[in-house]
């Protein structure tokens, strides 16, 4: 478990400290995936960068398994980020080293393995990455979503606790994008490992993550459940996030909804409730007619959603509203 | 032909072409094994760096500065006193090391110091990130990310130490320079300047061609 208790940043800048993050309290729980999504600039980088230390917090606490980490000396600190791995942006990988020696690196650093260990270990993860045959090839013979997986390699090899991820995919391209996530996914849901994901893409945080913060000039203004805050986006910010990764533009939506007759509702169906066919059924029992304005079917990591823009005209809208509740579909009147 | 380069006695010259070998390669050895961990601290105390150190970075900066505006030939002079003191003789091949190191440390420290510079800082936080302590970062890291910058810094080093040990033949410090000064210049004898010059460049291309390659080979970019 990661508790920030009143942590916070800010940076020296010709005498003036800039904030880079406002003091956030925040738990993060063991074997979730847990996003964090802002602009660039929002403070995400820097928050996660507080939980291995690369940044030291100006001033809170940060308890890891109950034990805070801002207290350690640096040998302790080193012993600490061992336990902890990360993966970045743009890899970075040496470009010195061959993959299986960028893999050994992180164990022959802790100094506490074999070499018989390390060649073990190293092959076992060239197998979980499926890159065994790129064992003695250098970073720059390797594809980008290669080498994001050679980062990944990199960082279980101490068998971390925590991983924490960069903007992992921000550099990668959908289709390569999609198999990291898995990649991650798998690793999370086998291994148990914590994962702290920061990203400026809501997609990558409705495929992975269980629960999500969003970040805005360098405070968390809203923080819960994906399906939550994906589907009920309370905060602005978060909207302008959820729109964009649905590829909504908010001001011809509303002029959509000009046009339309008679009431405006928003349906938001979750899990099972997904496949049912519920609007022929309410139509027939409340007598309403309706259109449907727009919809989009999807999944938030496992679970099935979707949500459903309606106008309804006629019939009897208390009973219609009545039959989508007791269907445990979630209604929002827009009009 | 023979009338040609009447004045060429070839044994001097074979002599003459030794003792560069050794200057050169002598100082070379030198100035890396000063000037790499000169190059390192230079990095380190630099702003924004693992150790950041002002004080300590201007020290260095500010010794190397000197040491690298001083014009060699003058150079050469001024450390006459502390090479009789090191070595006992300012003279011969021996006498022109030191001052050839005096020269070739700080100037290649410089180019340590920016191959380091261009080693991407996401790596040395990849390596911070994996529990490195400062001694691996340099060593497991930095050092091997920078290897071609720093080989191709050798080749330049080892061109400008060639260029360095041939003006050391004014203050008689032996090699082809010496040669070309003595025959060459005092003598009037054209045939040892062209001979002299022509094994000088000839020098220079294989140090140049064999520190490319060396840089091609380590470069896995």
């Amino acid at each position: 478990m990661i508790v920030f208790d009143q942590v916070q940043k800010s940076y020296q800048v010709g005498g003036r400290a800039i904030p880079a993050l406002h003091p956030t309290d925040m738990t993060i729980e063991t074997g979730e995936v847990f996003g964090i999504v802002g602009h660039s600039g929002a403070g995400k980088s820097t928050l996660v960068r507080l939980i291995n230390l690369l940044e030291p917090p100006t001033g809170g606490r940060i308890l890891i398994d109950d034990e805070d980490i801002t207290g350690y000396n640096p040998s302790e600190l080193r012993a600490f980020r061992r336990k902890v791995g990360m993966i970045f942006q743009h890899f970075n990988l040496l470009s010195s080293k061959t993959v299986a020696d960028n893999i050994a690196f992180p164990m022959k650093l802790a100094g506490i393995y074999s070499k018989s260990e390390i060649r073990e270990r190293v092959e076992e993860l060239l197998a979980r990455v499926s890159l065994t045959d790129h064992a003695n090839k250098y970073p720059s013979q390797l594809s980008g979503g290669q080498k994001q997986r050679v980062g990944i390699a990199r960082a279980l090899a101490c068998r971390p606790t925590i991983l924490l991820c960069d903007e992992a995919t921000s550099a990668l391209d959908p289709q390569t994008t999609q198999s990291v996530l898995k990649l991650l996914a798998d690793i999370n849901r086998e291994l148990g490992l914590t994962i702290v994901l920061i990203t400026h893409e809501m997609d990558v945080v409705r495929r992975v993550c269980d629960r999500v913060a969003v970040m805005d000039a360098g405070r968390v203004v809203e923080m819960g459940p994906v399906s939550e805050v994906f589907l009920h986006p309370q905060h602005p910010t978060t909207r302008d996030f959820v729109f964009e990764s649905e590829s909504i533009d908010h001001e011809e939506l509303q002029e959509d909804l000009q046009k339309a007759n008679g009431r405006i509702l928003r349906l938001t169906f979750k899990g099972e409730s997904t496949y049912q066919p519920l609007l022929g059924s309410v139509a027939r029992k409340s007598g309403v007619d309706f259109s449907i304005l727009s919809g989009r079917i999807d999944h938030i990591k496992d679970t099935p959603y979707g949500q459903l823009t309606l106008s309804l005209v006629g019939g009897d809208l208390d009973v219609a509203m009545q039959e989508f509740e007791a269907a445990d579909v979630h209604v929002e009147v827009l009009r | 032909m023979e009338a040609l380069l009447s004045n060429v006695d070839w044994s001097e010259i074979g002599w003459a072409s030794w003792d560069t070998l050794v200057m050169v390669g002598m100082s070379l050895l030198f100035s890396v094994l000063i000037g790499l961990p000169i190059g390192v601290l230079l990095f380190l105390t630099g702003k924004r760096q693992l150790l950041e150190q002002p004080v300590a970075y201007a020290v260095l900066s500010f010794v190397v500065n000197v040491l690298r505006s001083v014009p060699f030939i003058i150079l050469l002079i001024v450390m006459i006193p502390f090479t009789v003191m090191l070595i006992g003789t300012s003279l011969g091949v021996a006498g022109a090391i030191p001052p050839l190191v005096a020269g070739g440390a700080p100037f290649f420290a410089r180019l340590v110091e920016t191959s380091l510079r261009e080693v991407d800082r996401g790596i040395i936080e990849a390596t911070q990130a994996m529990g490195a302590n400062v001694r691996q970062i340099i060593f497991g890291a930095l050092l091997p990310e920078a290897l071609p910058g720093i080989i191709a810094g050798i080749t330049v080093t080892a061109i400008t130490l060639v260029s360095y040990a041939a003006m050391s033949g004014v203050i008689g410090g032996g090699g082809l320079g010496d040669l070309a000064i003595r025959f060459g210049y005092q003598r009037f004898q054209t045939d040892v300047m062209v001979i002299t010059v022509a094994l000088l460049v000839i020098f220079v291309q294989v140090l140049q061609m064999v520190g490319d390659r060396l840089v091609l080979y380590f470069s896995r970019k």
